[in-house]
């Protein structure tokens, strides 16, 4: 197949290259007085540059640094510009040097092919050719034992170093704690941060909390993960405009309700709530979750509704969980509708 | 003094070269030559951001503790005293307001970092544009390519050191998105997490990362990068005397040391104006890290924006078609794999394989040094302007809460505005960019044919009025003819004349549609027989010389006459 679709043009088909655009003199290349203005000119920059290095080096041995983001700012805003005028001093200076006093007269020189002449590469060949015999990996006397060991005993070495290092990696590979959270049957409602317990008499109509399970802050270990799971919205509406879920009758209480603060898109905490519309907004990536509705998504990228928490009201008037959430929190994983979560079924319920 | 330091200087140098044989690497290097224009100092800004970042960073790290063990603030700061928060956050705040200097290093390093990307992108684009990536030079933009992926990599792992909550909710977002890879996703968020997130082993792995092992791959690959550049020699733009098979500029030593070596120091004198003057990733406005709370306009930096942009963008309902899908109990998400995986995955790899990709359309072998006018390539012009939208859609997307602020817009409505422009928008102006491109090409052919419009208008003796056009000088006449013509080829025919199938016909079908959507529309380059007439063709429409002294005898009549009027108003 001709790959021929440049057709060089002969010629008398072919402009004339007209050459190197004359060179014109710059004023101080024929005049020395412009010449020696440049060089004043040069020089004051550098000069600048070393009144730059004394600010910054007074500055910083002479002035308080406070400690409130104010003084520190002026510190820092005194410091850097010392160091601005003590770098653009001399690089405005070098540029200008070079522009004004340095060769501007552009030199030609010739290109040469990359590729190695025919010699050379054959040349490269017939060396590479002697290795192989020279070796035994191939010619006459060919010792394929040692080439076949050899490939497979280098194909395997490395799994020698990357599998315990990247084993060791991933802790316990335990992922079925993404299943799992610090809700359970009889945990307390507790806000976050302080911890402390929420009565279903706190929340009227239309507010909002952010609830931690009771015990996370004292937690001495994985707390942080715990909560990274475990945080929860609650909020009370008016019983009316509540459309409760199938099979969910009674995970409310009185127009309470409590979700999943953690977005079922990639995770983000979903902390916006609108009172008016009873939107949950993710302001991450706005997902919007329909609270009133099962916390079904009703714009953004989102798919799944936020998972609702069940819960009741104990003999002391607190709000306490029926159990954990009947779902893995957070973000869509591959096998989250697997494993041992025996109450897996109950996520049909909610498409 | 001169002659001692001379004899001194001498000394070394003899002293050196005996034990090196650098002399002739400086005489290779020193007289090296390089093209002059303002746009390759676009490379030069990464490199000189990147020499600011490594020389900022060391001083951050004699202070930053990469650990993720919890403490209580108790520094000069009020607003966290009492605040529980990780090593790394209270090190970070330790640093910027007891550390004289700390906030200003901080403040280089970041603004740095932002230059740094910021000029790799606008290289790269210039490169592409250019066409300064073709033959010999493809290793070298793959090169330059995988820098530029390592500077996404450095950014954003520094970005998530200082554990505030910003950054925080940032890498829940990479969470959620590994976690949504097929059969692994949970494993490998496992495996970056040491366990369930955040963990605590995540910050010193992201630190390891931050300071060894990817400026480790930049300085390798730049060093590379360079390496290639030297050895290829610099493309030049066209013009006079300069071919594919010279270099016309000027000298390494001094002028582009000086030029050069300065260009860094402004170049560092900028950032630090920047960092001196405006404040940048506040931490201490955010707090530290915590899964709960999260604030409204969450942004991440503005190399991160277009995946934030594409996760934003994607619905997860389509009408009441869900797009997460439970295929026999295993959940598959598009909302999070097409934005997060498969586009940027599809837009980086046309972005690395491009040059192989025109390469399959022009069909041209021969090493390329003179660079392109845009004009002169309309199709990658074209693509190229639409790639920058799709991406620009996606950058506008991830800020579309500060836009709706801002212009008092429907969130919603601004996100499914975006939701059509990404397919319509970068077609439409792939079609308008090749368009003006043509057209501008058309308008090249114009000026070699007709010349420059003088706003000089002659009446000829037969009464007719035509306006001067002045001819081409012979450089502009050069830059505007000077393009290669480039026609698409044809597939040959499925069997050759013994009426034998030829081998590859798939292949060469689709290289030859390729070159067709390439090279169709072309405006090609006058011709000297075009030239030649269209001049003809001026002189018969020439003024005449009689018609020429008639009217500067008219003009120098009209001149007496105002003449005569001045004196009579004077009088």
């Amino acid at each position: 197949m001709s790959l021929e679709n440049h057709t060089e043009p002969t010629s008398d088909e072919k402009f004339e290259d007209p050459g190197v655009p004359h060179h014109r003199p710059r004023k101080a290349d024929v005049d020395p007085k412009a010449a020696d203005k440049a060089e004043r000119q040069t020089a004051f920059m550098f000069g600048l540059s070393i009144l730059g290095t004394i600010v910054a080096l007074v500055g910083y041995f002479g002035m308080d640094m406070g400690d409130t983001v104010g003084s520190i700012r002026s510190f820092t805003a005194v410091l850097g510009l010392g160091i601005a005028l003590a770098m653009l001093g001399i690089g405005i200076g070098a540029i200008h040097w070079a522009k004004t006093l340095m060769r501007d007269h552009e030199m030609v020189e010739e290109r040469h092919e990359l590729r190695s002449s025919d010699e050379a590469r054959e040349g490269a060949i017939q060396d590479l050719k002697d290795g192989v015999v020279d070796s035994g990996l191939g010619g006459p006397k060919r010792r394929s034992l040692l080439k076949g060991s050899l490939i497979t005993a280098l194909a395997i070495a490395p799994l020698s170093l990357l599998v315990p290092q990247i084993g060791s990696m991933g802790a316990d590979w335990n992922v079925s704690r993404f299943r799992h959270t610090m809700w359970d049957k009889g945990v307390r409602l507790a806000r976050d941060p302080d911890g402390s317990l929420i009565k279903a008499a706190d929340v009227t109509i239309g507010s909002a909390f952010h609830v931690i399970p009771e015990g996370l802050v004292d937690l001495e270990h994985h707390k942080i993960e715990e909560k990274a799971k475990a945080v929860v919205l609650l909020v009370r509406l008016n019983p009316e405009d509540l459309k409760i879920q199938e099979g969910r009758e009674d995970w409310s209480f009185d127009g309470i309700v409590a979700y999943s603060k953690i977005c079922t898109h990639v995770g983000c905490p979903v902390a916006l709530y609108e009172q008016q519309t009873h939107h949950l907004l993710c302001p991450c990536h706005q997902s919007t979750f329909d609270v009133s509705d099962g916390a079904k998504v009703v714009f953004g990228p989102a798919k799944r509704p936020l998972p609702q928490l069940p819960i009741e009201v104990d003999d002391e008037g607190y709000i306490v969980a029926q159990s954990d959430f009947h779902e893995p929190v957070g973000p869509s994983y591959w096998d989250r509708l697997k494993g041992d979560d025996s109450s897996a079924t109950d996520e049909e319920v909610e498409h | 003094m001169g002659a001692k330091i001379n004899k001194a200087a001498a000394g070394t140098a003899n002293y050196v070269d005996e034990r090196t044989g650098v002399g002739a690497l400086v005489k290779f290097l020193s007289r090296k030559l390089f093209p002059d224009h303002w746009s390759f100092m676009l490379g030069e800004v990464a490199l000189y951001s990147f020499v600011v970042l490594l020389l900022s960073g060391v001083f951050i790290t004699a202070y930053f503790e990469p650990s993720m063990t919890f403490v209580t603030y108790d520094g000069p700061l009020e607003t966290m005293q009492g605040v529980e928060m990780s090593k790394a956050f209270e090190s970070t705040l330790h640093m910027s307001f007891e550390v004289p200097g700390g906030l200003l290093m901080r403040q280089i390093h970041h603004w740095a970092a932002l230059m740094f990307t910021a000029a790799i992108v606008i290289h790269m684009a210039r490169v592409f544009f250019t066409g300064a990536f073709r033959k010999p030079r493809e290793i070298n933009w793959l090169v330059g390519f995988t820098l530029m992926i390592l500077s996404l990599a450095a950014g954003f792992t520094g970005y998530s050191l200082p554990d505030d909550v910003l950054s925080g909710n940032g890498l829940r977002i990479i969470d959620g998105v590994v976690k949504s890879i097929p059969i692994l996703g949970s494993y490998i968020s496992y495996w970056l997490f040491g366990g369930e997130f955040p963990g605590e082993i995540l910050i010193p792995r992201l630190f390891t990362a931050h300071i060894l092992l990817v400026p480790g791959l930049i300085l390798a690959l730049v060093a590379l990068h360079l390496f290639l550049v030297f050895l290829h020699k610099h493309t030049q733009y066209p013009g006079g005397g300069r071919t594919h098979k010279n270099v016309v500029g000027l000298p390494l030593f001094p002028v582009y040391t000086a030029k050069a070596g300065g260009f860094f120091f402004v170049v560092f004198g900028i950032i630090a104006i920047l960092a001196a003057l405006f404040t940048i990733n506040p931490v201490w406005n955010y707090g530290p890290y915590d899964p709960s709370p999260v604030s409204a306009g969450t942004q991440p930096d503005w190399y991160i924006l277009f995946v934030d942009g594409a996760l934003r963008l994607m619905p997860g309902w389509l009408g009441g078609f869900p797009l997460e899908w439970e295929i026999a109990g295993y959940t598959l998400s598009w909302n999070i794999l097409v934005p997060a995986v498969i586009v940027p995955g599809i837009f980086f790899g046309i972005l690395a394989l491009y040059p192989w990709i025109e390469a399959w359309a022009t069909g041209d072998r021969g090493e390329k040094h003179v660079l392109d006018r845009p004009r002169n390539a309309p199709t990658r012009t074209g693509i190229g302007v639409a790639l920058i939208s799709f991406y620009m859609i996606l950058a506008l997307e991830g800020s579309n809460d500060i836009i709706a602020n801002l212009f008092h817009l429907s969130l919603n409505d601004l996100t499914w505005t975006f939701r059509i422009a990404i397919f319509v928008v970068p077609p439409l102006l792939f079609w308008i960019t090749k368009r003006i491109a043509l057209g501008l090409q058309r308008k090249d052919r114009e000026l070699v044919l007709h010349g420059h419009e003088t706003g000089r208008i002659v009446r000829h003796e037969h009464g007719e009025y035509i306006e001067v056009h002045e001819p081409l000088d012979e450089q502009e006449l050069w830059l505007r003819v000077n393009y290669d013509n480039i026609t698409p080829f044809e597939a040959p025919e499925e069997f050759n004349e013994n009426g034998v199938r030829r081998g590859g016909m798939r292949w060469k079908r689709f290289k030859a549609r390729l070159s067709r959507f390439y090279f169709e529309d072309r405006v090609e380059p006058v011709t000297p027989a075009e030239y030649a007439e269209a001049q003809h063709h001026h002189a018969s429409y020439a003024a005449s010389d009689e018609g020429l002294a008639e009217a500067e005898e008219n003009a120098d009549a009209d001149k007496a006459l105002d003449e005569g009027f001045a004196q009579l108003k004077k009088d």
